[in-house]
């Protein structure tokens, strides 16, 4: 890495973007201020052990009963369109035995809900919910104890029925959960906990339910955490690097200093200004210079794959199973394949967004972010503020997609709130959301596999290089198996110039574009149908049930490939949740363009909460996999971010939408399973292997722009 | 260099005295509290500040203010009549045409303008008036389906 110097010139222009690295520089002005904070559970398990947390086991957390028999539901999750805050509502429902309309969610308030370490992972509904639900059942019993000490009855002889219990002998004998709570926390716990219901007493869950929350989204009711405003409020822009890894040399303010209406604050090398107007803070901040020095790594979007392919890394062996060598000598052909997949930009398009108050020296802070307890906790660890100071309030949150697990502008906002005196609103602009983006990260596979003279794979020896082990296993039944994940050492060999962190089924995209790609690759060359040869490889009965099941809602023709049809077949399990896909494509020679016509979607989830809730997550991935699949390809030189707003960083539009059916195999005596991700993983080797179909090219990296197409298609 | 502007607010005649400069986008939110729209993108590429000015879908988020004087300006507080939803937001929540609900406000701000000029809009013609609004969650058939659906309401008169 070579150091250089670099100065920045006086700027007057803000907010544009598709610039090239110059211009970019004279956009954001010069400075430094970078850490990267924790993301994941991980990080957390690093906090001192006095720090740690966890959920509690007192049912009291999850819900209070009011005197007019609303039910509050506290959970730490977040709603980012996901939609708990209905299913989560629903559980609470049935397990309590209240109606649903009751029941009043009060999401991700570090105050006033159950601790919980951040909204990703799909973990709402199959981690939380059981928790939740064992909570519901705990004060349904202890409410039921009351009720008989009250009403002067047995337990055995009450009866409870939307929040109203009842001596079944003597129906006039009855009180009301709010008469016996009266908004109160209970007292009494049980000594021995009760079991929760089973999925046939249920009333509200398995009901396909609309978003509950719809009304208050369409009428612009619905609270962002931009949307407040306190008395004496100020809005900061906050000084950036041009390029991740710089120093700042020197900063010249007096610029902004001038605009009447504006404050510059500095704290070392972070410097902001700030304005009761908006727009005089937009002004202020490209009046700034900034000189700094960086140290660029020597990688780029057009040089990282052999750049990750020189590397030296922790390696990890995850899974093993007979004996490789053997099944090398067993195979009729073997096939040995790389594939690529680059950086990716989560972009909600809401921007990560903080309002940081004190009052005194309580803190409280309304952030958009899928961790608040995780933001509470960093507040306290760098701003050295006690934790039970500080609170954090989640509004609504226009989109995560795992990138809110991050949540520097909390900090930001915190610590502009501490220096100025007043309410701060730090609203990151689309070029900061950008480049402070915990990217999902890029990666290389390679897998060395073959197939015996019956069509059956014996052999599987997998190498996944920076995409970790989520979805990576074979999950085909080979004989002779080893996945081997390695991963970055930075004090050896570091990868990346920038933060990466979970993109929407983390890594779990990369895994199943390598593994189903893979595999229809020994498909076609074993001269069988897609289906028939993962069929015929398969004893995961789940996988075996999605793949007929979409195959049937598709009307799946068997046929050899490539038949010139389009049509690719691929599938996964992610988030505890199995899901197959198959999609039809229509792909122009001469341009490179490659459509999808319709996809068909089946998935296992176990027992599915809110069907309408579920089929919606699962439009919603196969929606968002367009973008990964066709256009979604971070650029950047070193730590220089070169995409800086959706003119150059294409993500999935209307008219890119096929026609989507999904299917939902409900188990319903089996436990609930993610929803939020699993759809996403199979649509980028569905579509690969749909291009191969219709026209015989391979593509081993995404996404499929039309040059790539073309170029695979010059080369059949 | 403050200036009296005057133009319709949701319905309403109002007069601000401000800088002309400053952006309609932030002057909704921060003078009227009309935080429905929303900040996406900064360069009039997503459509989250998406409002109507004289019944046309237009960007606010670079917008000077000046720009509206004497106009008609509708944001998605003003859309709902009498406590009575529009076509469109009522099409949006009975197809659950929304996931996160931050791009949903210029959705349906674009819908309505596109209506206004095609009340029989195709499937097609409904994707092409969309196209330059940008959903992250992945609602779009469900927009689509909702937009034709409170096209066909509007000319029957519902």
């Amino acid at each position: 890495m070579k150091k250089s110097d670099r100065k920045i010139n006086k700027t007057s222009a803000e907010g544009s973007s598709g610039m090239k690295r110059r211009s970019f520089v004279k956009i954001l002005g010069g400075g430094i201020f970078i850490f990267f904070q924790p993301w994941n559970a991980l990080d957390l398990l690093a906090l001192p052990a006095e720090q740690a947390r966890s959920l509690t086991k007192d049912y009291n957390a999850f819900l209070q009963i009011a005197e007019d028999g609303t039910v509050s539901c506290f959970t730490g999750k977040i709603e980012m369109g996901q939609g708990v805050i209905t299913s989560l509502a629903q559980m609470m429902a049935d397990e309590l035995d209240v109606p649903l309309e009751k029941v009043k969610m009060i999401m991700g308030d570090t105050d006033l809900c159950p601790y919980d370490m951040g909204t990703w992972g799909s973990l709402s509904t199959r981690s939380f919910g059981p928790n939740m639900r064992a909570a519901a059942a705990e004060a349904r019993a202890v409410l039921t104890e009351m009720a008989s000490a009250r009403l002067g009855v047995p337990v055995a002889q009450l009866e409870v029925k939307e929040g109203v219990v009842t001596d079944t002998k003597n129906p006039q004998n009855s009180v009301t959960y709010a008469q016996l709570a009266k908004g109160k926390r209970l007292e009494k716990y049980m000594e021995v906990k009760p079991p929760v219901k089973d999925f046939t007493k249920f009333t509200y869950v398995g009901k396909p339910l609309k978003h509950s929350d719809a009304y208050d989204k369409v009428t612009g009711k619905a609270k962002y955490a931009g949307d407040l405003k306190l008395p004496g409020m100020l809005f900061a822009r906050i000084l950036r690097p041009p390029s991740h890894g710089g120093k700042l040399v020197s900063a010249d303010v007096s610029g902004a200093e001038k605009i009447e209406g504006v404050r510059v604050v500095r704290d070392g090398d972070f410097i902001a200004v700030v304005s009761e107007n908006h727009d005089l803070a937009d002004l202020a901040i490209v009046q700034i210079n900034a000189d700094y020095s960086f140290d660029e790594m020597k990688v780029s979007d057009k040089t990282l794959f052999d750049y990750i392919n020189k590397g030296k890394y922790k390696t990890n062996v995850s899974r093993t199973a007979g004996d490789i060598e053997a099944g090398r000598a067993q195979c009729e052909r073997v096939f040995e394949h790389e594939y690529h997949d680059p950086y990716l930009a989560h972009t909600p398009i809401e921007t990560h967004t903080a309002l940081a108050r004190f009052e005194g020296d309580k803190l409280t802070v309304w952030a958009s972010t899928q961790s608040p307890f995780g933001l509470q906790d960093a507040i306290t660890r760098d701003l050295g503020i006690p934790r039970e100071n500080v609170r954090v309030i989640t509004p609504f949150v226009g989109g995560g997609f795992g990138g809110k697990g991050a949540y520097l502008q909390g900090i930001e906002a915190a610590k502009l709130a501490r220096m100025t005196g007043k309410p701060v609103m730090v609203t990151w602009t689309r070029d900061e959301e950008f480049f402070f983006d915990m990217f999902h990260s890029a990666a290389v596979v390679k897998v060395n596999s073959g197939t015996d003279k019956n069509g059956m794979i014996t052999l599987w020896d997998y190498h996944v290089y920076l995409a970790g082990t989520r979805g990576a296993d074979v999950i085909y039944d080979v004989p002779n198996t080893k996945v081997t994940s390695y991963s970055e050492d930075k004090s050896v060999y570091p990868v990346h110039p920038f933060g990466t962190g979970p993109w929407r089924a983390p890594n779990n995209n990369t895994n199943t574009f390598a593994r189903e790609t893979q595999i229809d690759i020994m498909a076609s060359s074993a001269g069988i149908d897609p289906l028939e040869f993962r069929l015929r490889n398969l004893k995961d009965e789940k996988m075996i049930a999605c793949l007929k099941s979409a195959a049937e809602k598709f009307g799946y023709v068997a046929g050899k490939t490539p038949s010139e049809r389009g049509i690719g077949i691929a599938c996964g399990s992610d988030a505890g949740t199995w899901v197959a896909e198959i999609v039809e494509v229509k792909v122009d020679r001469s341009t490179g363009k490659v459509s999808v016509i319709r996809v068909a979607c089946s998935q296992d989830m176990g027992l599915c909460v809110n069907p309408q809730g579920a089929l919606i997550q699962m439009e919603g991935c196969i929606t968002m996999a367009l973008g990964y699949t066709f256009s979604e390809e971070l650029k950047f030189e070193g730590g220089n971010i070169s995409d800086r707003n959706f003119s150059t960083y294409n993500i999935p539009r209307f008219s890119w939408v096929p026609k989507i059916d999904c299917v939902i195999l409900d188990r319903k005596d089996q436990a609930p399973q993610g929803g939020g991700e699993p759809a996403i993983i199979a649509i980028g080797a569905a579509v690969g292997n749909a291009i191969f179909d219709a026209t015989g090219a391979r593509l081993f990296a995404v996404p499929f722009t039309p040059e790539r197409v073309l170029a695979a298609l010059t080369k059949t | 260099m403050e200036e009296t502007i005057r133009f319709k607010l949701n319905n309403k005649e109002t007069e601000l005295v401000t800088d002309p400069n400053q952006i309609l986008l932030w002057v909704l939110r921060n003078r009227f509290g009309l935080t429905g729209t929303k900040y996406g993108c900064g360069i009039g590429f997503c459509g989250a500040c998406t409002v109507l000015i004289d019944n046309e879908a237009a960007r606010s988020c670079m917008l000077p203010v000046s720009e509206v004087a004497g106009k008609s300006v509708v944001t998605i507080e003003g859309l709902a009549e009498d406590g009575k939803l529009h076509p469109v937001q009522q099409a949006f929540v009975d197809h659950d045409a929304l996931q996160c609900g931050y791009c949903t406000p210029g959705m349906i701000l674009t819908a309505v303008a596109l209506l206004k000029k095609n009340n029989a809009p195709t499937r097609q013609e409904i994707i092409d008036g969309l196209e330059d609004n940008l959903c992250r969650c992945g609602a779009h058939t469900r927009i689509i389906d909702a937009v034709g659906d409170a096209a066909r309401v509007m000319k029957g008169g519902k």
